[in-house]
C-alpha cells in the first residue's frame, strides 16, 4: 500500500471521527443506549416467580388446614391471602389480584383420615411459564407436607423415593444471572447495526457519496474509514456494559477477559458488517433504520436463546436460529460468565462467528461498488 | 378541512407505499416475524436432553429411567456408567439434566426407607433449570405413587387437583402469539409515523408544507391517520392469524379488541409524533423511537411478568401502552374478558392518546 493511500485512509477516518463528535446522536447509540438499556433489563427481565399473590380458601379452617396453609405463609415464593368462599377468591383471581386459588372443602378433615382428601389448586394459565412455575411451588410445598405429616405420625412417608436438586452454575437460581449475560449480546446486535446501518444509507441520500466517489479514495477506505470509529465505539459500549454486569447486577464472571475480548471483537465485526450491508443495500436512512430493527433486534430478542430456550424450537426455527449471529455470542457469554472458558463451548461458536464477520463484511464490500444506478 | 386532510393521508399513503423497498419491509418482515416467533417464542419445554445414571440396574430404576425417557419433555442422550462422566456433559452443555439414581435405590424402597435420586441440572439457563426440575419432579412424584400402590404402601392422605383456568393445556403460544399482535402493531406504527416528519424536515419539504394553508392540526393528522391505518391493518392480519393458523382460542368479543386496538395504536401514533417533531434528522426520529420502543417491549410484560419486577421498575410501566392492551389482547383472547372488565386497561391508553397528541400538536407549532 502507497503512502499516499495511507493519507487519504487517514483523512476519511479523520472526517468520521468529525461527523460522530458533531452529531451527538452516534454517541448516545453507543454509549447511553448500552448503558440505559442495560439497567432497564436488568432490573426489569425476570423470570423469578417471588411473593406471588395467591388466595387461600378454608371453608372449615381447623388445625389440618391450619398446618398446610401455614406452609404457604413461610414460603418466600407466595403472599397469601385468606378468602372465607371459594367466590369471593375466584372474584379476586378475576380481578388480576391474586394469581392463584388454594381450595380446601369443608370436610377435608374428616377425608384426610379416611381416605384421600382432595386440595383445589386453580391457577391463572394466560401466563403458561408463570403458572407452571406456581403449580411447581405448591407441589413442593404439598410434597413437604405429606412427609412432615407421616413423620410426626411415625408411619413410612407415603412419598417413598427422595430428591436431591443440585443446579450448576447459578446455585441460587437466579434469572438475572443468565439472562444479563445475553442482554449484552442483544444490545451490542441493536447498537451494532443500529450504529453502521444509517452512515452509509446518509451518505447516499444526502448526495455525499457521489462527492466521494469523484475523489481518488477507493471503496474500501470508505468502508474501513466507516468501521473503524464505530467499532471503537461499540467496544466501548460493550466495556460499560460489562462493568455495569459485574459491578451493578453482580453477575459472577469466571471466564478469562481476553476470550470475553476476543469474543467481543468479533461478535461486533460481525454486527457491524451486517449494519453496513443494510446500509449499502438499502440506500435509504428509513429503509435501512426499519431493515436493522426488523433483522437485528427483535431476532435477537426471540431467536438467539437469550430468552427462549432454542432446544425447544421447532426443528425449521432451530435451523433459522443459525443465521443469528448473536446466537453464538449469547453461548459464549452465558458460559465465559457463569462456567468458564469451556473451549467446547467457546471455539465452535467463536469460528461460527468469524465465518460470519466474514460472511457480512465481504458481502458488504461487493454490494457497495463505486457505481451510480 | 378533512378535503385537505385527506390529501395529505393520500399523499403519506403514497409516498410510503411508491417506494418499493419501504412497502417490502412494511409487509414481508412482519408476516414473517409473526410466524417464526409464533413457533420460536415458547417455553415449553420439549426434547430437552438428559442423560441417566443408573447405579441399580434392577426392575423399579429401569421403570424409573423409562418413565423418562417416555416423556416428550426429555430427550434421553445417553445411559451413563460412570459418575465421571456427568461433569463433561453438563459443561459442554451436551445434557441439561442428568438423573442419577442412587445404588440401593431398590433396597431402600423395599425396606420402606427414602430411595434415593439425584437430579443435576445445568442452570445457566435457570427458567429451564427451573422448569426441567418440576417435569423431573412430577415423573419421580408418579412413579413413587404407582409403586407404593403396587407394593402395599401407605397412601398420601391427601392429593393435589391442579387446574389452570382460561387455558388448561398451558400452552405458552397462546400466551405469546397474542402478544405478538401487540408487539408488531407498535413496531410498525411507530416506525411509520416516526419518520414522516423529520424525513420531509431532512429533505427541506417539511417548510414547503408549513407555507400551504393547511394548520399544524391538519398537518398532525394527516401525518398520523397513514400510521393509524397501516397500524390496524397490520394488527388485524396478525389477529386473523392468530386465530386461524395458531388456533388460539378467541373468547372475547371482537368490539371490544378493537376498541383496545384503537386507543393503543392512537397512543402510539401519538408517541410516534412526538418523537418525529422532535427530531432534526431521520437518524434522530430512528434513535428516538428505538429509545422508547426497546423498554417499552421489556417493561410491557409481553415476554417477562411485570410482577417480578422491582416495585420502581413497576410504576414504570404504567405509563406503557403496550402494558394495558397486552392485558386487553390476551383478556379478550384467553379469558373472554368483556368491555367493562378492562375499563382499568382501556382508560390509562385513552388518556395517553389525549397528552401525547396535545403535546404532538403543541411541539408541531413550537418547531415548525
Amino acid at each position: 500500500m502507497s503512502k499516499r493511500s495511507d493519507g487519504r485512509l487517514r483523512g476519511l477516518l479523520r472526517k468520521e471521527f468529525l461527523q460522530i463528535g458533531r452529531d451527538p446522536s452516534s454517541i448516545a447509540i453507543a454509549f447511553l443506549l448500552p448503558a440505559i438499556l442495560l439497567l432497564l433489563f436488568g432490573y426489569g427481565v425476570s423470570l423469578d416467580a417471588r411473593n406471588v399473590p395467591i388466595a387461600l380458601v378454608a371453608e372449615s379452617p381447623d388445625a389440618d388446614t391450619q398446618s398446610f396453609m401455614a406452609r404457604f405463609e413461610q414460603s418466600p415464593f407466595f403472599q397469601p391471602r385468606n378468602f372465607a368462599t371459594i367466590q369471593r377468591a375466584d372474584r379476586a383471581m378475576l380481578m388480576r389480584e391474586v394469581r392463584g386459588v388454594v381450595w380446601i372443602r369443608a370436610n377435608f378433615s374428616r377425608q384426610l383420615r379416611t381416605g384421600v382428601a382432595p386440595i383445589g389448586v386453580i391457577v391463572n394459565g394466560v401466563d403458561a411459564n408463570d403458572a407452571r412455575l406456581v403449580e411447581g411451588y405448591v407441589q413442593q410445598i404439598w410434597t413437604s407436607w405429606i412427609a412432615a405429616r407421616a413423620q410426626e405420625a411415625r408411619i413410612p412417608t407415603p412419598i417413598p423415593v427422595s430428591v436431591e436438586q443440585r443446579v450448576w452454575f447459578n446455585p441460587a437460581v437466579e434469572s438475572r444471572n443468565y439472562l444479563v449475560p445475553g442482554l449484552i449480546a442483544v444490545i451490542m446486535t441493536l447498537t451494532g447495526s443500529l450504529l453502521t446501518a444509517m452512515v452509509i444509507a446518509r451518505e447516499w441520500e444526502r448526495g455525499t457519496m457521489e462527492a466521494l466517489m469523484v475523489t481518488r479514495v477507493t471503496m474500501r477506505d470508505i468502508l474501513v474509514a466507516k468501521l473503524v470509529p464505530y467499532f471503537l465505539l461499540g467496544m466501548g459500549g460493550m466495556a460499560a456494559s460489562v462493568a455495569i454486569a459485574v459491578w451493578l447486577f453482580g453477575v459472577p464472571l469466571l471466564g478469562s477477559i481476553s476470550v470475553l475480548v476476543a469474543a467481543s471483537t468479533v461478535f461486533l465485526l460481525a454486527a457491524l458488517g451486517m449494519g453496513l450491508l443494510i446500509s449499502s443495500a438499502a440506500r435509504n436512512q428509513f429503509v435501512a433504520g426499519q431493515i436493522a430493527i426488523i433483522a437485528a433486534f427483535l431476532p435477537a430478542f426471540i431467536l438467539s436463546g437469550f430468552l427462549f430456550d432454542i432446544g425447544s424450537m421447532p426443528t425449521p426455527v432451530q435451523f433459522i436460529t443459525h443465521a443469528i449471529a448473536a446466537r453464538y455470542f449469547v453461548a459464549v457469554l452465558q458460559t465465559v460468565f457463569l462456567v468458564g472458558d469451556v473451549w467446547s463451548i467457546v471455539v465452535p461458536n467463536m469460528a461460527a462467528l468469524v465465518a460470519m464477520a466474514v460472511f457480512f463484511l465481504g458481502a458488504a464490500r461487493l454490494m457497495s461498488r463505486k457505481r451510480l444506478d | 378541512m378533512w378535503r385537505r386532510v385527506l390529501a395529505l393521508v393520500v399523499k403519506e399513503l403514497l409516498a410510503i407505499l411508491k417506494d418499493g423497498k419501504s412497502r417490502m419491509v412494511l409487509i414481508g418482515p412482519p408476516l414473517i416475524q409473526l410466524v417464526v416467533f409464533g413457533y420460536a417464542a415458547t417455553y415449553d419445554l420439549n426434547h430437552v436432553p438428559i442423560a441417566i445414571l443408573n447405579q441399580d440396574l434392577s426392575a423399579p430404576s429401569r421403570d424409573l429411567a423409562a418413565r423418562f425417557a417416555g416423556s416428550p419433555a426429555f430427550q434421553e442422550l445417553a445411559a451413563l456408567n460412570s459418575a465421571e462422566q456427568i461433569e463433561d456433559l453438563i459443561t459442554s452443555r451436551r445434557a441439561t439434566l442428568v438423573v442419577s439414581i442412587d445404588s440401593r435405590f431398590t433396597r431402600d424402597l423395599l425396606l420402606h426407607r427414602p430411595a434415593r435420586v439425584q437430579l443435576i441440572v445445568d442452570g445457566r439457563n435457570s427458567n429451564t433449570a427451573l422448569l426441567a426440575l418440576g417435569y423431573a419432579n412430577t415423573i419421580i412424584a408418579d412413579f413413587g405413587l404407582s409403586w407404593a400402590q403396587d407394593h402395599g404402601g401407605a397412601k398420601p392422605p391427601a392429593a393435589l387437583d391442579i387446574r389452570a383456568r382460561y387455558n388448561p393445556p398451558l400452552n405458552s403460544q397462546w400466551f405469546i402469539v397474542p402478544g405478538i399482535v401487540a408487539l408488531l402493531t407498535q413496531v410498525v406504527t411507530l416506525l411509520v409515523v416516526a419518520l414522516t416528519v423529520a424525513r420531509e424536515r431532512e429533505a427541506g419539504t417539511f417548510d414547503q408544507l408549513l407555507v400551504t394553508p393547511m394548520r399544524s392540526v391538519d398537518i398532525l393528522l394527516g401525518k398520523g391517520l397513514p400510521g393509524l391505518l397501516i397500524g390496524t391493518l397490520e394488527a388485524t392480519v396478525i389477529v386473523l392469524a392468530a386465530v386461524w393458523w395458531f388456533n388460539v382460542p378467541l373468547h372475547g368479543g371482537l368490539l371490544t379488541l378493537y376498541a383496545g386496538l384503537l386507543l393503543f395504536v392512537t397512543a402510539i401514533t401519538g408517541i410516534g409524533l412526538m418523537i418525529s417533531s422532535l427530531s432534526a434528522t431521520q437518524q434522530q426520529a430512528l434513535l428516538g423511537a428505538f429509545l422508547f420502543m426497546v423498554p417499552s417491549i421489556i417493561l410491557s410484560g409481553f415476554a417477562t411478568p411485570i410482577a417480578n419486577m422491582p416495585d420502581l421498575v413497576q410504576r414504570l410501566t404504567l405509563v406503557n401502552p403496550m402494558r394495558y392492551f397486552l392485558i386487553v389482547v390476551r383478556g379478550v383472547f384467553l379469558e373472554g374478558a368483556t368491555f367493562h372488565a378492562l375499563l382499568p386497561q382501556l382508560w390509562p391508553m385513552a388518556l395517553m392518546t389525549g397528552v401525547t397528541m396535545i403535546a404532538a400538536g403543541w411541539l408541531f407549532r413550537r418547531r415548525g
